[in-house]
Order: structure tokens, then sequence, then C-alpha cells
């Protein structure tokens, strides 16, 4: 039943295929990779300015996904359910929605309510855009301003959660954005990346002297300063105004390859598009898409396009980070060269890493779409040097006495995820040196005699 | 109260004069962001312990993610609990029905891991698509000899308390399945879930006292003890609002007696060997346990004397899962010389609630499944300095400045027992005491 088990293992040659791995021997998901759609919708909504995130399901839901990014972000998480009961279940849950809405606007008085459906509510067929649209029509006369209502469909039999984030980067801004051509900012829409790495695109896209919207931005409501009140809503996120803009955007620069097309609905098999492809195919706007930028020349590839779309030279400051990046390949490099990571993570992410890994020579394995026990059992014939990805793989590491060099989400087991950094040449040097010290560290510690220098 | 809900008014109560009882046991309010999760939660937290089992989750990935390796509950021998198993449903499944592959996920890990029973749970959607798991569990059982158990849990009949219910079904559906010789002194341990090994802890006081612990339902569990449990004599209940009804569910069909004890704090603990002993009539127990008792609390007076002195005039704020560990805490925070200024629980029932009105200090603010506006507003209103709760509770907490002690079920010190009691006070007194909160001031 796991059509999306196609063996995809790699070597330094992109064209040779090392090891042929065989279709899933197991019917189940042993110790699963991803985590539901939800999720991904839930970490967009917390990008939007002043959004309260509403799960329409059971309680359960929203609870375990707090629980979930709160152990990675270490920041609160405020996540409403509408909490169905079994009475919602068969009778439906307009009910629940209605109070679920009243009482997110009592106690949070949000600019934007983010509504992701979940797979009870998908299931037994919730019209959630009928609700909304009847809760506005109930409640516009009342007086007041009404919330900005999103609402994207992620039931969690359909992808992941990373299908789920790209599903609401897409719902969101096909809800807000509209189309005029006096607009002169350019759209980025780099992905689940981390706080840190929001926040890095945003200095670099400054220094080019660049005028955009980044969606969505939870740089600061998920990586925030000490506040000493509690905020009901952490300030920062993208805002309404921004995304209605974005019709009007003279260009997008997207991040990813595979985004939501790792799946398709049944209902709309050919017609999944990411944000960017629909901002091109809608409103004109050039879309320029592109890997996650991890690595030189993926890295290079976004500079190359900020510097067409800016007019201007890559910045001295960032000539400067991406010569010491060179400077630091060169010095480490015999350290990294040979070695095997075996990689897991969301599709995108994974993709890029591996293409830096080459980069650096480092040979990287990756299985599409398997879960933790698949590449356990397979590590035994890749016999990786390192892994490279989020702490769920750690296990596997403790197993085979490897380093884990942890990277993405989630990172559930250590501190600082929010701060690292993973793209341009910054997070690159990041990376680097991360991944270096963990090979010398892993030799040092291994040795016999131990040694205090190179 | 304008942060709190009017639904919810009267989920909130004080201790002392104008006291009003409180309303509990009510479904989470839609839209208030409790700190609560759902039935199937109930119902995983409370098996996930039994480690020689396989636990397979019928349902989309979700479920199974969230809930792998979520609990510190150790095992001495096998390490089945720690995986996750889902059948992983998809949209094609959803319509079609999702049985057929229930069944062969199932059988290929029966097969590959050898289980002593397997637990299948059914999650939100499946109860809606109508897969008849059940069915599939009678033909898994015929197939592979051992039991195999529905655990219907969909997230949306009722709460989490309701899936600790269906949890009891499941055990109980194990239990009387084998029988085996075990001494007359025999006790079960249910509720305890032997977090970071604080269950090793007990079963030596146990063993000191000359009391034979024959299944460790939830904690460390197996599947042969569970079978044999009936063959106790006394089930000793902690955690009861998860495992009280299993008790009730035995004393109905066996006829064994059960007690409710907290292993939290000294005084607690100590009346949780006292009363065994008092259980057994037996003097020579009871004066192995007057020893045991006397030995630990001397070893552990001085120690406690000196956090006391340092802690005297702190103020907690409590809000975990279950009331009785609640009121356990509320004692042990006190030997410490912590004063409990909010007392709050997920899944209490109102006769815990008047027991911790009647501990509580006038003024203590009350709560039943609250969530962070509120949370964060009684700890402003009553200046507490440490909070003790779980995991999402940490980040209100120190967002606002309130040191934190996590007493939930992913902690990796012991704080129950004698030994357990002095990580309590280490731990609330690294939060109390560090220099970080003046740069919070």
């Amino acid at each position: 039943m796991k059509q999306t088990m196609e063996p995809i293992i790699t070597t330094q040659d992109k064209t040779k295929t090392a090891l042929a791995v065989g279709a899933a021997s197991f019917v189940s998901t042993r110790n699963s990779c991803k985590l539901c759609a939800p999720l991904g919708a839930s970490l967009v909504f917390k990008g939007i300015e002043g959004c309260v995130p509403l799960i329409h399901g059971s309680q359960g839901c929203a609870t375990y996904i707090r629980r979930y990014m709160i152990s990675h972000y270490k920041e609160p998480v405020d996540i409403a359910s509408s909490n169905f009961s079994e009475e919602a279940t068969i009778y439906g849950g307009s009910r629940n929605f209605i109070t679920g809405i009243n009482n997110i606007i009592k106690q949070y008085k949000p600019k934007v309510i983010g509504i992701a459906s979940t797979c009870l509510s998908e299931t037994i067929g919730e019209d959630i855009p009928g609700h909304i649209y009847n809760y506005k029509e109930a409640n516009e006369s009342t007086g007041g301003k009404l919330p900005t209502f999103i609402h994207a469909s992620t039931p969690s039999y359909c992808g992941s959660h990373a299908e789920g984030f790209h599903n609401t980067v897409l719902a969101s801004i096909k809800t807000l954005a509209e189309f005029d051509k006096t607009g002169s900012k350019i759209t980025i829409l780099p992905g689940m990346v981390s706080p840190a790495d929001i926040r890095y695109l945003k200095e670099l896209l400054s220094d080019f002297g660049i005028a955009f919207t980044l969606f969505p931005d939870y740089s600061e409501t998920l990586d925030n300063v000490y506040t000493a009140e509690y905020q009901l809503i952490p300030s920062g996120g993208t805002t309404v105004h921004e995304i209605q803009r974005m019709g009007n955007a003279r260009a997008t620069i997207e991040f990813g390859t595979s985004f939501n097309k790792g799946f398709s609905r049944l209902k709309d098999k050919n017609a999944m598009q990411t944000a960017g492809e629909w901002l091109e195919s809608s409103f004109y706007i050039t879309n320029h898409q592109m890997p996650l930028p991890i690595g030189i020349e993926a890295s290079d590839k976004l500079v190359e396009v900020l510097e067409s779309l800016s007019g201007q030279k890559l910045p001295e400051k960032h000539v400067k980070e991406r010569g010491r990046l060179v400077d630091a390949y060169v010095d480490a490099h015999k350290y990294v060269f040979g070695k095997k990571a075996l990689l897991y993570g969301e599709e995108d992410f994974v993709m890029a890493m591996a293409d830096w890994c080459r980069e650096i020579g480092v040979e990287p394995f990756y299985i599409k779409g398997a879960d933790f026990e698949t590449l356990r059992e397979k590590a035994e014939e890749f016999k990786p040097d390192f892994l490279l990805g989020n702490s769920k793989g750690y296990y596997i590491a403790r197993e085979r006495n490897i380093p884990l060099v942890r990277v993405g989400f989630p990172i559930h087991d250590r501190f600082g995820a929010n701060r690292m950094h993973h793209i341009g040449y910054r997070g690159t040097q990041e990376l680097f040196d991360r991944v270096v010290n963990a090979l010398i560290e892993y030799k040092q510690e291994n040795s016999p005699i131990g040694y205090k220098y190179l | 109260m304008a942060h709190i809900l009017e639904e919810r008014q009267n989920q909130v109560s004080t201790a002392g004069a104008n006291e009003r009882t409180i309303d509990c046991n009510k479904a989470s309010l839609a839209g208030s962001v409790s700190q609560r999760a759902c039935v199937f939660c109930g119902s995983r937290v409370v098996l996930y312990p039994i480690s020689d089992a396989l636990h397979l989750i019928h349902g989309p990935i979700g479920c199974a993610a969230y809930t792998w390796d979520i609990r510190g509950s150790l095992s001495s021998g096998p390490e089945l609990h720690r995986l996750s198993f889902s059948t992983d449903l998809q949209e094609r499944d959803v319509i079609f029905g999702g049985e057929t592959k229930l069944y062969n996920a199932a059988l290929e890990l029966i097969k590959a891991h050898k289980p002593n029973a397997a637990f299948i749970y059914s999650t939100c959607i499946v109860g809606v698509i109508g897969d008849d798991v059940e069915r599939a569990c009678r033909m898994l059982e015929a197939e592979t000899g051992i039991p195999v158990i529905a655990v219907e849990a969909p997230g949306f009949q009722g709460s989490k308390k309701d899936g600790y219910k269906v949890a009891c079904e499941s055990i109980f559906k194990l239990v009387g399945r084998v029988n085996k010789p075990i001494p007359a002194k025999s006790i079960n341990i249910l509720g305890d879930f032997n977090l970071a090994g604080e269950l090793w802890i007990l079963l030596e006081y146990y063993k000191k006292m000359g009391v034979h612990v024959n299944a460790t339902i939830t904690g460390d569990g197996r599947v042969e003890a569970i079978s044999n449990a009936h063959n106790a004599a006394l089930n000793v209940v902690q955690c009861s609002g998860s495992m009280n009804y299993l008790a009730k569910l035995m004393k109905d069909k066996y006829n064994i007696p059960s007690m409710r004890v907290s292993y939290f704090g000294i005084e607690d603990m100590s009346d949780a060997l006292y009363d065994v002993a008092r259980f057994f009539k037996d003097d020579d127990m009871m004066e192995k346990a007057r020893i045991l008792v006397k030995e630990e609390i001397s070893r552990m007076m001085p120690a406690l004397a000196w956090y006391k002195e340092r802690l005297t005039g702190k103020k907690a704020a409590i809000y975990v899962g279950g009331a009785f560990k609640a009121i356990s805490l509320v004692k042990a925070l006190r030997l410490i010389g912590v004063q409990s200024v909010i007392v709050g629980s997920q899944t209490g029932t109102p006769e815990d609630y008047e027991l911790i009105k009647k501990l509580c200090d006038e003024g203590t603010i009350i709560v039943d499944d609250s969530n962070p506006i509120e949370l964060s507003h009684f700890v402003k209103e009553k200046q507490a300095d440490i909070f003790i709760g779980g995991v999402k509770e940490r980040p209100i907490a120190h967002k606002i400045g309130l040191g934190f002690c996590d007493h939930n079920h992913e902690r990796k010190e012991p704080l129950a027992g004698y030994e357990g009691m002095i990580n309590f006070a280490k731990e609330i007194y690294a939060t109390a005491m560090s220099p970080v909160w003046k740069f919070t001031k």
C-alpha cells in the first residue's frame, strides 16, 4: 500500500544508484518520520500576525500538536480546538465551530483565525467554508470587526506535515491575495525553515535593499524574547495586509522542489499547485522556484536571483561570509570527504541537505517515504558515519554508536533549535562546522590515546 | 474574573470561607485551549508501559507519531512499547475501509516482534468509517494465539479521562487468563508508571516489608503478570483518576479489595506502606515498615531541613493531570516550606477537589481543566514563584518569570518515594534559587 516507497539512493554521482532498496517490506508504518498535516498548518498560522490557529477536530489533535511544537520551540504555543464530541461527530460540528470561534474571539481578540481541518472533520464531511460563511453572516451585523478567517484543508490521511504546511501557505494566499499591478515588493516563501533562518533571510534581502514580504514569518512568534507578561498572541508574523498585497508583487521566490506534490488528493489529482505557481498562474507573478539554499551552489542560485531582482551586487558583508565559508571548506575538507550520511526529514529539506553533502564530498543516503525502522534496517547496508536529521533518529545513532547532527524539525532533546541556521552562506557555515566537529569529536572520543590538537 | 470564560466560571474556586463546589468531570470547552488531550491519549498513556505487548495504532499517522516514546516509563526487560506502530491510513483506506490493512499490519508485526499480547487502538476516523476492529482482533487472536485486544479510543468519545476507562477495560480483558500460584501476601501496583524508575524504588520498600508484588500493571508491566493479577490479595492504586476503574472491575469480578495511595512526599509515602501492612494485619510487616520509614526519614531529615530553611516563603502553583497527585504535592511542598497558592488538575473529581480545599490555605485558587490564559493570570494574581506541571505549562511559566518543576510523564528524575522527595526538593530549590531570575525582574 506504500506507493511512495520508491528507492532513491544516491552517491557522488547523482545518476548512479549505489544500492538498490526493495519496496516497503512492511504494511505498517514503524516509527514514522512524518507527522500529520494539521501540524504543518498550525506552524503556518503561527506565522501570521495576530493569528490563533483552530484545529477543527478532537481535543487531542490540538494538544498533541501544541506539545510537539512547544518541545521544539520552547515557547508557548496556543492552538484552539473545536473539541469534537460524539454528538458533533454524528450531527456535525457547526455548533462546536461557533462556540470555538466565539471563545477564541472572547479570549484572544485575534486579527486572524486560521482553521485547519483534521481526519475526523474531513471524513464526516464538515463544510468549513460553509461554517465560516454562516458565522460571518450571523455575526457581521452585530457590530465589531470580525477576524479574518483562513481555512486550510489538512486531513492527516493525505500527505504529511510538510504537505499540510504548503497547503496552508497556498490556502492563506488564495484566501487573501488581491490582484492589482501597483506593487514593487517581492514575495518570499521559504517553506519550513527555522526562526533563525527566517531572520537571516530578512537580513539578506534587506541588505540587498529589496522590499519584500516573507510568509510565513514565525521568527518572533515561535522564538520570542522574555516577555514577563503572557502575550495572548505573541507579537510578530506576516500581516494580513502584506499577504493581501502579495497579489501585486513583482516576483515570488519559493524554496522547494517537491512541496505538496508528494501526494495527491483523489478529488483534485493533477490540480495541486504550490503557492508560487498559483500566484504565477493567477496573477502573472514570475515565480523563482529553487531548492532550499543549503550549500554554496544552492545559495549562489538564490543570490543570483536576488542580484537580478535588485540590480545590486551581493553586499560585501555576505561576500565575506561566502569567502569565509569557502575558506572553512578548504581547511576542513579532508575530515568530511568520503564520509557517509544518513538523511531523513521533510523531502525538500532532505534533497537540499543531500546536495550540500555532495558539495563537500559526503555521500548522502536517504529513502523517500521511509519510516525510521526501515532506515534503521537499511543503515545496516549503508553503514553511515553519521546521521543528519531531527532528534527522532537519535535511537539509530545510539544503536550504531555514531554521531547525530541535529538539524530541522523536531529537535526535542536539545536547546536552541529556533536559533539554528541551515540556509544561505551563514547557515551552511554553521552546518559545516557542526558536521566537521561532530566527526572530529567522534574520532577523538574513540581514540585509544586522546589528543589535544588535530 | 474577566479572563475566565463564562462557561468555565464554575470550574474555578478558592479555598476558604465562600467556597463553591467545583464543576468538573465535563468536556473541555471548544476554543478554550484546554491543556487536556483526548480519549485516545488517555488510553495510550495508561497502556503504554506494558512493555512486552505490541501497541498498534489504527488511523492516520498523527496519533502514532505524537505518542512515540512519549513516556519516560522504564522497562527492566522488553522495550517493544517504545516503538510506534501505525496503520498510517491513507485517503483510499478511508474510503474503502482499513480493516484489511489493519489485519495485515498487525499480523506482520506480531510475526516480527513476537509480543505476548497486542493492543489495537482505534482512533477518531476508525469509528466513523466503520472498520470492525473487534472482528479483526478475533481473527488475529485465532491466527496468532496471543490476546489481541481492541482499544476503542476514538478521540471524540469523551475526554482523556474516558480514555483511562477504555484502558482499564482493555487491561481487564487480559486479567484472568493465567493462573499461577503466588504468595498469600501479594499486591498488585496500579497507577505507578515507573517514570525514571520510580516503581523500582517502591518495589524495594515492599520487599523489605515482606510484601510480594504480583503485577505492576502500569509500570514495567508484563502481559503474564497482568493476566495473573486476579490472584493477588490487594490492589494498591496510585493515580486513582486513571486506575480506580480497573480496581473496581477487579473488585466486582474477583472480589479483590483496593486502596488508594500516593508515593509522593513523606506522609503519603509512609501511609502507602503502613496501609498495606495494616491490610494484611501482620505485626511483623508493620514493624518492618516502621523501621524502614524511620531509617529513611532520619536519613533525609537534615537535607529537608536545609531546603526548608531556604525555601520558606516561596509560593507554588500546581497544575497537573491527576488531582490526587496534586494533593500529595501540596503536602510535599509544605514539608519544604513552600505554600501552594494555585492547585489545579485536568481530570479531578468533586471528591478530589473537596479534599484539596480542606487541605489548602485560605485563598488558594482551585481549578479544573484550565488553560494558558487562566493559568498565567492566576500565577500573577497570587505571585507564585514556582510552577509545577508538564511540558505544556513550562513555557507559560518561563515566559512570565516563574521557576518550573516538571512533574509530568517525561521527567527523567524519580520524584516518588523518600529519595524522590529529596530529588523534588532539589529541583524546587534549583529552579527557585537560580541567579537567572535577576534578569527577569
